[in-house]
């Protein structure tokens, strides 16, 4: 099948994705299980890499315009831009896809190889709507929650490693982040994420609900749901700055 | 009853299924049998909806499947109930809440309804006793039960089985078979079975449809089976050692 033929066929599962759910209270409750497994369990590897990077980006920065011309609080200031614009919104969901997303499309591969979709359509459920909806509205809500976390921890952990190594002052790095801030980033952040949320779900389930063969094919289609959630992530990213910030 | 008029499937060039017209009565097991790769599963892939086919139609008690809307589709397929080969269980779910499953997305009746209605059909294919365990934590013949225990649990009137002794001992396969033979008769179903078991097909087929590179081969009952002068259909059915001996018996007592 070419491109324009998988491009088709995303949109037709989206569309049966985006029916009615069966039931409201199965649905609901599916919700809060794929939000407990696919965002509060991703908390930790977000919650450590944000504070990482955040060091990191403020260290970097530091020595590379270690100038008697560029005032010192301009560290914070560039750590907290490199954070709410870059870092939180579009690498945590790239970090996000491989963790999520090759989860997704192994759960609804398996499920596809092992004949457990046949026998939801057999049954007269929905499978898309019933496997990927709740998939869908638990990424998209509590993605924005995880970003936001990680805005925090990415700061907090500039100014941490700025403060301990000694490379700027507390107040120097708090005056730097405070320095120009537009409300607006954050939501432009949060916009962003919940995309990413979006294609993040939707290619990683279309990769695995359309997996023919066994275990060896859903190993296929897991690399190629982190692949392709990526490469549409960056595009996206683009496309999102361009109409969003300019 | 369940008709099936001129069925043709394709997958790209090649055509698996051509032409096959059949009737599936209710209240008998009706086999189809044939060798593996001879179109069989994707017959019963067809007449449940999960192939669509290029030519032909399937009726169901007199409307074609496969021209009614998404709602007309759905409300047939509550009323199929089929057991998978590979018993297709969820795997997060234990036996319980997978025979309650169906119950929970289309039943209207409180928890405890569902859950006694749950033990009830578990009962009736003798697991009762396993229903805290995961799919994974029970051999591959209670896993055919509990998927046939699921299969009925909303009183379907058609019921299909896709290789149900595959991968069994024989005398498990006898109880599988026995089960579909009673649950056939007290429900009062349509059933279809696709086997290439032929102890199978002498316990239980009423009716049986013999596939042969696509095409409807034969058709008829187990007497005639034992008498047939199709030369394909010999070669399948007398191809084991066991109806070898049972032909020869019969043409020694003849």
């Amino acid at each position: 099948m070419g491109i324009i033929g998988h491009i088709g066929r995303y949109f037709l599962l989206l569309r049966e994705t985006f029916s009615r759910p069966e039931r409201a209270g199965i649905f609901w409750r599916r919700t809060v299980e794929e939000m407990d497994l696919l965002g509060v369990q991703s908390l930790g590897i977000v919650a450590l890499l944000s504070a990482f990077m955040g060091a990191v980006i403020t260290i970097q920065t530091k020595t590379n315009i270690d100038s008697p011309l560029i005032q010192s609080w301009v560290v914070g200031f560039a750590t907290r831009q490199s954070v709410i614009l870059e870092f939180s919104p579009t690498v945590i969901s790239l970090i996000l896809a491989g963790k999520v997303g090759s989860n997704i499309a192994a759960e609804i591969g398996s499920m596809r190889v092992k004949e457990q979709i046949d026998a939801l359509d057999i049954m007269g459920v929905n499978s898309a709507n019933y496997l990927i909806l709740p998939k869908l509205a638990a990424t998209t809500m509590i993605n924005p929650f995880l970003v936001m976390i990680s805005m925090f921890l990415g700061i907090f952990g500039g100014w941490l490693a700025g403060v301990q190594s000694g490379v700027i002052s507390s107040d120097d790095f708090v005056m730097g982040i405070q320095t120009g801030f537009k409300p607006f980033h954050v939501t432009y952040a949060i916009i962003k994420t919940v995309v990413f949320a979006f294609i993040i779900t939707t290619v990683s389930a279309y990769q695995g609900y359309y997996t023919r063969g066994g275990t060896r094919e859903v190993g296929i289609s897991s690399t190629r749901a982190v692949v392709y959630s990526n490469v549409v992530i960056l595009l996206a990213n683009l496309v999102l700055t361009r109409v969003l910030l300019l | 009853m369940i008709e099936v008029v001129g069925l043709g499937k394709r997958f790209g060039d090649t055509q698996v299924l051509t032409g096959i017209d059949a009737v599936f009565r209710k209240g008998r097991v009706n086999q189809i049998i044939g060798r593996s790769g001879s179109g069989k599963s994707v017959f019963a892939k067809c007449m449940v909806g999960l192939y669509k086919p290029e030519e032909g139609k399937v009726l169901f008690e007199g409307k074609s499947f496969h021209d009614m809307d998404a709602d007309e589709k759905r409300q047939v397929r509550q009323r199929i109930g089929m057991l998978f080969q590979g018993s297709a269980l969820f795997d997060s779910l234990t036996v319980l809440e997978n025979v309650i499953f169906p119950l929970r997305m289309f039943g209207a009746m409180p928890k405890s309804e569902m859950e006694d209605r749950a033990r009830e059909c578990l009962k009736l294919v003798r697991i009762q006793e396993k229903d805290d365990l995961f799919p994974a934590q029970i051999s591959g013949g209670m896993q055919k039960r509990v998927g046939i225990a699921r299969a009925i649990v909303l009183e379907p009137q058609y019921l299909f089985c896709d290789e149900p002794n595959s991968g069994l001992d024989p005398q498990t396969a006898i109880v599988i078979d026995d089960l579909i033979k009673e649950l056939t008769e007290s429900l009062n179903t349509t059933t279809v079975v696709i086997t290439h078991d032929m102890n199978s097909v002498m316990e239980t087929g009423e009716h049986i449809l013999f596939i042969h590179q696509g095409r409807k081969w034969w058709e008829g009952d187990r007497e005639a089976l034992l008498n047939t002068d199709n030369k394909e259909l010999i070669e399948f059915v007398f191809a084991g050692s066991l109806m070898r001996q049972v032909k020869e018996a019969m043409s020694r007592r003849s």
